[in-house]
């Protein structure tokens, strides 16, 4: 398969950033999208250019490390995956691929599609845990635990804080990630400790960020590779209500 | 630790309590306003008056210009901090599978607001304070002849056109914003919430039609 690549160039955070466009010929349509642009990248050292940075680490859909903004849709044309995922069988051969960073102003761009994702880490430090030692793993049943509260903080401890939801949202906010976080807790018992500090210092470190604001426009939900449903948010904000008023 | 109404969730609280209020007004103003159609005008002008006179409405008035006030600054303040979170914007526009409305909330809100500044100027403040409103007696009493006033105005046609694009508008910011409000306040259960969403729907429907109806019918039939 052959395509033209539109790709996001920038020295670093301070310099201004420009459209590149790559030709690329003969990818396998089995090829992923991050092997893809392994190709790319390899012509261009070969060529004594410098080579395209991006965010990758494990490669299979669980680290949340890759992230690149495909066709105007995080993690590219397909739904519930991460771009390692992605493969170039998605695309019609001769395609043009528009590839863009991350955009949003907690995310500074480090250089080319890298941008620094540090903003969602100190949400976590901010309150995603709980301060006591846990200890080795208790023994099953010993705190009693109904299968459908135990299912719901499954699914909201599934989030890999790639960032996708604050890309996709028009107002680059955070909410979807933050009401995994806080929903991950707020389902079990060992969390409901310290669940109403925890809600007040995440949104507050949140807002300080300078995330944007929920207005429930349901893209988040729509491109996060783990189906972080957009009920979380609706129990992030119940949380936040009954910690500020007791 | 900030005021529950600085942080982002609290100015949404607000924003979404404030827009349920006035989902709760339309319901009002359409009911009142479908008196006009009728035969008599009396009905409708004798409705006005109550509204204009009776002291817990007086109250709610003042209330509701405060619903009106709290829904728009905080839009407004929202919509900024939205502007600001991303500086630099994509070359390729988004097309994540999103509800098509929720994505122009603020501009379809700029036009209400336009809408609503002509609305108040025509009927409301020229009946209270500009004058040139005919008076009309009933048992004795008398009464701004309303009802005539609101018939001369939509049987000018552009005024129609306006009247029906406008609440048309109307229509499409309703549609995201009623269960939009709803989650917001973090009513979202896995049985209610779609009944919440045909609910907003089915509202949005009667209101946007109904309210349509009155400049459309008078036109026609008046």
């Amino acid at each position: 398969m052959d395509f033209t690549l539109r790709i996001w160039r920038q020295e670093n955070e301070q310099s201004k950033g420009r459209f590149e466009i790559y030709k690329i010929t003969n990818v396998s349509a089995d090829s992923s999208f991050l092997e893809m642009l392994d190709l790319l990248n390899q012509q261009l050292v070969d060529k004594f250019e410098m080579p395209i940075c991006f965010d990758h680490d494990c490669r299979e859909g669980i680290c949340g490390a890759c992230g690149l903004y495909i066709n105007g849709r995080p993690h590219g044309p397909d739904d519930a995956i991460t771009t390692c995922q992605l493969h170039m069988r998605k695309f019609k051969d001769g395609d043009t691929i528009v590839i863009e960073p991350w955009r949003a102003r907690p995310f500074p761009i480090i250089k080319d599609l890298v941008v620094d994702r540090t903003a969602l880490d100190k949400i976590i430090e901010a309150g995603g845990y709980i301060s006591v030692n846990t200890g080795g793993v208790p023994d099953a049943n010993e705190i009693p635990i109904s299968k459908k509260n135990a299912d719901i903080a499954m699914d909201a401890a599934s989030c890999i804080g790639c960032g996708a939801c604050v890309a996709a949202c028009k107002n680059a906010s955070a909410m979807l990630f933050v009401s995994a976080k806080i929903s991950q807790f707020a389902m079990l018992p060992q969390g409901r400790i310290e669940a109403k500090e925890r809600v007040k210092r995440m949104i507050d470190k949140m807002d300080e960020l300078g995330f944007g604001n929920c207005t429930n426009t349901g893209a988040c939900e729509a491109e996060c590779p783990k189906e972080i449903s957009l009920t979380h948010i609706a129990r992030l904000n119940r949380e936040y209500f009954a910690a500020k008023i007791s | 630790m900030s005021n529950i109404f600085s942080s982002s969730v609290g100015k949404k609280f607000l924003m979404s309590f404030a827009g349920l209020f006035l989902v709760v007004f339309l319901v009002v103003h359409l009911s009142i306003n479908l008196l006009v159609l009728k035969e008599s005008p009396e009905a409708f002008n004798k409705a006005a008056h109550f509204m204009s006179t009776n002291p817990v409405i007086r109250i709610m008035e003042i209330v509701l210009f405060g619903g009106f006030l709290i829904h728009m600054i905080y839009g407004v303040i929202v919509s900024i901090q939205n502007m600001i979170a991303r500086p630099i914007n994509y070359k390729k526009t988004n097309n994540s599978q999103t509800s098509y409305f929720s994505k122009y909330m603020f501009h379809t809100a700029v036009v209400i607001t336009i809408f609503l500044v002509l609305h108040l100027l025509d009927f409301y403040i020229r009946a209270k304070y500009i004058g040139g409103v005919e008076d009309v007696y009933y048992e004795g009493i008398k009464h701004h002849d309303l009802a005539a006033l609101v018939i001369a105005r939509f049987h000018i046609q552009w005024v129609v056109i306006v009247y029906v694009i406008a609440l048309l508008i109307l229509g499409f910011h309703l549609h995201h914003g009623f269960q939009s409000a709803f989650q917001t306040l973090g009513l979202n259960h896995p049985v209610y919430t779609p009944v919440i969403k045909a609910a907003g729907l089915i509202y949005t429907i009667l209101i946007t039609l109904g309210f349509i109806c009155i400049p459309i019918l008078i036109y026609f039939f008046k």
